[in-house]
């Protein structure tokens, strides 16, 4: 069987989970292999979401919020960019490719951005290949 | 499915308050609360939205069968309706159900529906959770019906892993000023201020000119019934400025909005008009002995007005206003005024009011036309744009009311109008401003009126009549004024250097023919655009912009004046283009929705707060600095959240390195059980 990516998407409720709501609005097709958690800001990002959903087996994971500037809390996606930047770096570490952490900017209007971005993400963790750290 | 259990004496509501008191404490992060969860999976066809796609007895079975905990489960066709809210509740009493996963739309959309449904069947409100399987599922993957069950499966896991560690929460009431903040005062922010007024509320409205009226003062006649702008205006400016519960507050500007519903501050920067307002009495003398000459903004530039000014005669409040980037500071007004208004030394002014709620009515801006060379605006001196044809054909405009050609001063004897500059573009805007071919119309006919043996020329892509007599005025403005319409968009515009005159080039695609046309005058019907202040507003206020550029309303269909942030309304431009019946219409909403929560004066907010766990906080200060609202302070050495100031961003509870900062709602073993769940059958 193909390789069916599982990627685990962290996405704030009022930009990033509200453009996912108006793809769905707007038809915008994409590959079915995203499993989303809604948190209210991605300032909630804790660094350990991340590492344990690759621990857990996730082949991706992708956090997505509002455009700098334009954050519900002001600055919360500042720190979710520390954050996942700070992951991104020690991933090598555990023998994960960079590549397989994604952060992205969607605002509430960008549903086909929001589209896009998952078709580009599944295409991108499909060409990886399964996580080293999946369980078999 | 399993078997119904015996209710237990205790109902699950008598127990949430139980562990709402309990929280807090070091153990409560104990996986399971003190009752074995019994959840509920309610899955929603939504019609053949969902159940097109997504195999949704195959869920409901998976969900009873498969998932622990899960005791009842069952599909239906609109959850969301009297029978399908009906079901959830019958279920929840016959099978003791302590949490509910709804698998339907957005919880963006349906979450409080569901809430109030568990609520009326005892249970807290916070124990729902929502799988959404149709804007994230069935919509997105409509040839892919195996795999959207399959995720169907995955999310539906996922919500009830969460809903298990659900937390009761209870709403938290706060109180809501009965003062509003209205910002902008074109006539969207004048109707909104009467409004709320006249419903006994205490209103500041904040404009950034000299004068309130905004756009719709410039304007000559206004479409359809061809009412003169000023003639229907000016009386409500006046109303405004007399109204006892309305504090007008002109030439300002909006630097800093703090707080939340109920309870907004805000810091309003006054500029110095050098001019003091209690004893001006509009006399104009200064203006009058005022030696510089610069262009008025009112006018587009294209008449003039004095450094010391009063932008037109029916301006409110009449007072004069000293433009210091103009002024020579020769002193020849203070020397004429004879009551001493003029204070060279006065200073901006800082206020800070404090509001209950706020309407952000800061209008539009119109397409700048240059962006657009090829029709030659700022090149050629006989091209102007639609505002400013309004005027030039306005009886208190720069040329009394007689169009005069800029470049010599003669009535034009040929006029061509060319829509959509700057709309249904995509180079520039895509979407259509809803108002130039209307106004394109009602300037042609204007003119046929005085001059019915002008030639005029509307080129267009469509005619956009759609408002009421709207399509009536159109045909009138075609048959029986002769003004010529030709389906087409010129590509290029020319010059006739010896007459000033334009020569344009088109393709008129309903005769599929090739035409030049040459005209003495060409207006370009500019479109709308998002007012200059519209970002930092929206930053300010918390609210964001569409794609298009304008502020976002909550639902585009069914809650078009409300913004995500609770007490924050929108009236007018500054959500997106329309006209003076569509502007007027959305002020008296917004007034309207604003009105609701003054009335009520309380209103319940999500408890979704952070708090923080003492004994496993060591101190350390991180949360205290990167949280956003100044919400976190250092009692003992240990972090200690206000509910007040604390907006639920979870910041704090993300960077703290021990687990004592939390977020209700949204703790750590809830989201770990859902990142298990998506990855695990479990
Ligand atoms: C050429 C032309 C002709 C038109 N003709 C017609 C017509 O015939 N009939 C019709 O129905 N419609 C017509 N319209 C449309 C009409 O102009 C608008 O519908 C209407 O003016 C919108 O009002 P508004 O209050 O939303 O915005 P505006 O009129 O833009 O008012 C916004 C106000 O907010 C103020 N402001 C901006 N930023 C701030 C800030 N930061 N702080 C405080 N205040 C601020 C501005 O100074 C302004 O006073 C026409 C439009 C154009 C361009």
């Amino acid at each position: 069987m193909a390789f069916e990516p599982k990627i685990v998407a962290f996405l704030c409720n009022w930009c990033a989970y509200a453009g996912a709501d108006l793809a769905g609005t707007s038809r915008t097709q994409y590959p079915p292999n995203t499993r989303t958690i809604r948190i209210m800001c991605t300032g909630r990002m804790s660094p350990v979401f991340i590492l344990k959903a690759f621990a857990e087996g996730a082949d991706g994971v992708l956090v997505a919020g509002c455009h700098h500037g334009d954050c519900h809390y002001v600055s919360g996606n500042y720190g979710a960019e520390k954050r996942v930047n700070l992951v991104s770096e020690l991933l090598p570490e555990l023998g994960i490719e960079k590549d397989r952490l994604m952060l992205k900017w969607i605002s509430a209007s960008e549903g086909e951005l929001f589209g896009k971005t998952i078709s580009e993400f599944t295409d991108t963790i499909k060409k990886l290949g399964p996580s080293p750290l999946r369980k078999k | 499915m399993a078997k119904e259990k015996p209710k237990s004496d205790v109902s699950a509501g008598k127990s949430a308050v139980k562990k709402a008191k309990a929280d807090g404490e070091p153990k409560a992060e104990s996986k399971v609360t003190d009752e074995q969860p019994r959840v509920g999976v309610f899955v929603c066809h939504c019609g053949t939205n969902i159940a097109g796609v997504v195999d949704v007895k195959d869920v409901a079975k998976y969900a009873g069968e498969k998932i622990r905990d899960v005791v009842y489960s069952t599909d239906s066709k609109y959850m969301c309706s009297e029978p399908g809210q009906k079901e959830i509740i019958e279920a929840i009493k016959e099978h003791d159900l302590n949490r509910i996963v709804v698998a339907a739309c957005s919880p963006r959309m349906h979450e409080p529906t569901f809430r109030r449904a568990a609520q009326t069947a005892g249970i807290n409100p916070y124990f729902v959770d929502m799988a959404n399987i149709r804007e994230h599922c069935s919509w997105v993957h409509i040839q892919e019906k195996e795999k959207a069950t399959e995720k169907s499966k995955d999310l539906v896991r996922m919500s009830v892993a969460r809903a298990r560690l659900l937390e009761p929460q209870e709403k938290m009431k706060v109180a809501v000023k009965k003062s509003s903040l209205v910002i902008g005062a074109g006539i969207a922010g004048i109707q909104a201020a009467l409004d709320l007024a006249d419903m006994g509320y205490q209103v500041y409205l904040v404009e950034k000119q000299p004068t309130i009226g905004g756009k719709m003062a410039q304007l000559d006649k206004t479409f359809p019934t061809m009412d003169c702008a000023a003639c229907i205006l000016t009386p409500k400016m006046v109303d405004t400025s007399r109204h006892e519960n309305i504090e007008l507050i002109t030439y300002a500007e909006i630097k800093d909005i703090k707080g939340f519903v109920g309870s907004f501050t805000v810091t309003v920067n006054k500029k110095p008009r050098y001019v003091l307002e209690d004893l001006c009495t509009g006399c104009m003398d200064c203006a009058e002995a005022c030696p510089v000459e610069v262009p008025n903004e009112f006018d587009q530039g294209l008449g003039s007005r004095k450094a010391i000014y009063v932008p037109f005669p029916q301006a409110v409040p009449l007072i004069y206003t000293l433009d210091e980037d103009t002024c020579i500071g020769c002193g020849v007004c203070k020397n004429v005024c004879t009551i001493e208004a003029i204070d060279f030394n006065q200073k901006p002014e800082e206020l800070t009011l404090e509001v209950g709620t706020i309407i952000v009515a800061s209008g539009y801006n119109v397409f700048d036309p240059t962006r657009k060379p090829e029709y030659g605006y700022g090149k050629y001196e006989n091209v102007v744009t639609g505002l400013e044809f309004e005027r030039l054909i306005n009886a208190s405009g720069p040329t009394g009311g007689k169009l005069l050609r800029p470049s010599d001063g003669k009535e034009p004897r040929s006029i061509a109008f060319i829509q959509c500059v700057g709309s249904r573009d995509e180079n520039t805007n895509l979407y259509c401003s809803r108002v130039c071919c209307m106004y394109a119309i009602k300037n042609a006919r204007l003119y046929k009126e005085k001059h019915p043996e002008c030639d005029i020329y509307i080129f267009y892509i469509d005619i956009r009549a759609f408002g009421k007599g709207y399509e009536e005025f159109y045909k009138i403005t075609q048959e029986e004024y002769g003004v010529k319409f030709v389906k087409g968009r010129p590509s290029v515009v020319y010059e006739d250097e010896k007459t000033g005159g334009l020569i344009l080039n088109v393709e008129d695609t309903m005769l599929g023919r090739k035409l030049e046309v040459g005209v003495d005058m060409l207006v370009l019907s500019v479109g709308m655009e998002p007012g200059s202040d519209t970002d930092s507003l929206g930053k300010m206020a918390g609210v964001s912009r569409g794609a298009d550029g304008f502020l976002l309303e909550a639902h585009p269909k069914l809650r078009p004046v409300d913004t995500l942030v609770e007490g924050i309304y929108l009236a007018g431009t500054v959500q997106g283009p329309k006209d003076i019946p569509d502007t007027v219409a959305q002020a008296s909403a917004a007034a309207g929705r604003a009105s609701i929560l003054m009335a009520k004066g309380e209103v319940e907010v999500d408890p979704i707060i952070a708090y923080s766990v003492p004994e496993l906080c060591i101190g350390c200060r991180i949360c205290e600095r990167i949280c956003p609202f100044g919400a976190i302070t250092m009692v003992d050495r240990k972090a200690v959240m206000n509910e007040a100031k604390c907006k639920g961003c979870g910041l704090c509870a993300g960077g703290c390195p021990t687990g004592a900062a939390r977020l209700r709602h949204f703790k750590d073993d809830q989201i770990f059980a859902q990142i298990h769940a998506a990855l695990a059958e479990d």
